[in-house]
């Protein structure tokens, strides 16, 4: 590793706390952990000013906010978003913060701006670094929310993936489940749902606006118009800024359902994916981990299963536990087990087989 | 000539919440009912009743009040009243593997 070069980290959000490995010119060695024993949903960093952000799952005593701007040598609690009183979460049901389940940094010229997305539907600002949040009004006050959102794999509908465009900070875009997508031109006082062509086959109305089922929802940072999508109902990709949805999944084969999707830093049609079978087993494939890469666009997947577990695996890998930087990627799954791969996917090697269920993989 | 009473409680914490509260140490406590208690104890370790009350003043869900030896009995707006010398109690259920 060059002198004075930063040295690359891998921030996994477990179940027993924030693990982290780092890497060298050795390869990447567990470093060590933070909020031992607290469950944490996601774990992050901030591009922009290298602040890592810890979004914790207390069960007991709440959700909670950490950050830390010297690589976790330091923490600090700040105090995390809260329902403003009086808000329902459904009619009879008082709002209150469920879960911390999405960050986002705002633009490169918004210092300060971060975006938390929230279980039970709130989609929460802060323009002082997480000293103080809003609640943003135009998502919340969205007509039919309490009607038409609902919760799929959490009691009630949380957001779980923010994009912010890189070229306008002001264009912005939620993932909710259970609602879909949503879109904002105007730094989030408007938004409009965004689901045309996606599928729904849970409702007994197929033709809704709103009510699918976004597991996660990515944009590709060189070229944010093609966005990609893993929904409970399949693999979709836009090449329109999420004005419409193409299904690309395979009409035979596994790529189809899962949590996690990436796609390329430069490339847009290049993604990444970790199937699982539906819907009520939600284990691996064919009791084997695999990741599966499209190079066009998902008119065609390639399997890439090279130093993953083959027999007996039941390991699935939820929504934040897939990240890829470069030519790295980094997954982790429920049953503990981390990859990495160094070659875009091809193959893979052990990170950790005896992790805590792993909830987000972050390079910072 | 109006007399007052002040109504003084002892609160003590579970040694759960030491972890975030490090210098955590029982309290006296003035008031009339629970949620006057949780003021005061936010009042001597700020941000400490996050810990235990959702924002809307409700006791999270696996927090527990004891009054001497009884659990309250509002959870939602903890209005059970408090007389002078009740030990309250803040315990937490540890569950979960």
């Amino acid at each position: 590793m060059a002198r004075g070069r930063r040295q690359e980290k891998i921030l996994l959000g477990t179940r027993k706390g924030l693990i982290v490995y780092a890497g060298g010119a050795s390869g990447w060695r567990w470093q060590g952990d933070h909020f031992l024993g607290i469950p944490v949903s996601l774990a992050t960093v901030d591009p922009r000013s290298g602040t890592w952000w810890a979004l914790l799952d207390h069960g007991h005593w709440g959700c909670k906010l950490h950050r830390s701007s010297d690589e976790g040598e330091n923490w600090e609690e700040v105090e995390a978003p809260k329902y403003p009183e009086g808000e329902w979460i459904k009619e009879g049901t008082p709002a209150t913060l469920k879960y911390l389940w999405a960050f986002a940094a705002g633009g490169p010229a918004q210092a300060g701006r971060i975006y938390i997305g929230t279980e039970p539907g709130g989609l929460f600002i802060s323009d002082d670094n997480g000293d103080s949040f809003r609640l943003n009004r135009g998502l919340w006050d969205q007509p039919g929310r309490m009607e038409r959102w609902f919760g799929g794999g959490r009691d009630n509908p949380g957001i779980h993936s923010i994009v912010v465009d890189p070229a306008d900070p002001d264009h912005l875009y939620v993932g909710i489940s259970v609602a879909g997508v949503f879109e904002s031109t105007d730094a989030g006082v408007s938004w409009t749902p965004r689901n045309k062509g996606l599928r729904v086959d849970y409702l007994p109305d197929p033709n809704v606006e709103v009510g699918f089922d976004t597991h996660f929802l990515i944009a590709c940072p060189a070229r944010p118009d093609r966005m990609w999508q893993q929904n409970h109902c399949g693999i979709y990709r836009s090449d329109d800024a999420g004005a419409s949805w193409n299904d690309v999944s395979q009409d035979e084969g596994s790529v189809r359902f899962g949590f996690a999707i990436a796609v390329d830093e430069l490339d847009g049609d290049v993604a990444w994916v970790v199937p699982a079978v539906k819907d009520e087993y939600r284990v691996a494939v064919d009791y084997g981990l695999k990741v599966c890469r499209t190079d066009d666009g998902g008119r065609s997947w390639r399997s890439f299963d090279k130093g993953l577990p083959d027999a007996a695996c039941y390991d699935l890998v939820y929504r934040h536990a897939l990240d890829v930087r470069g030519d790295t990627l980094v997954f982790g799954s429920t049953t503990g087990n981390a990859f990495i791969s160094e070659n875009r996917g091809d193959s893979w090697h052990c990170l950790g087989n005896h992790l805590p269920p792993i909830y987000s993989c972050r390079f910072a | 000539m109006v007399y007052t009473f002040r109504i003084m409680v002892h609160v003590h914490f579970t040694s759960a919440l030491k972890r975030f509260v490090p210098d955590l140490q029982s309290i006296d406590a003035e008031g009339t009912t629970v949620a006057d208690v949780i003021t005061a104890v936010e009042t001597a370790y700020p941000g400490l009743s996050d810990y235990l009350v959702e924002e809307n003043g409700a006791l999270r869900k696996h927090v527990h009040i004891f009054i001497n030896d009884a659990f309250i009995r509002d959870r939602r707006k903890l209005s059970d009243g408090i007389r002078s010398g009740d030990h309250v109690h803040i315990i937490q259920a540890l569950s979960g593997g």
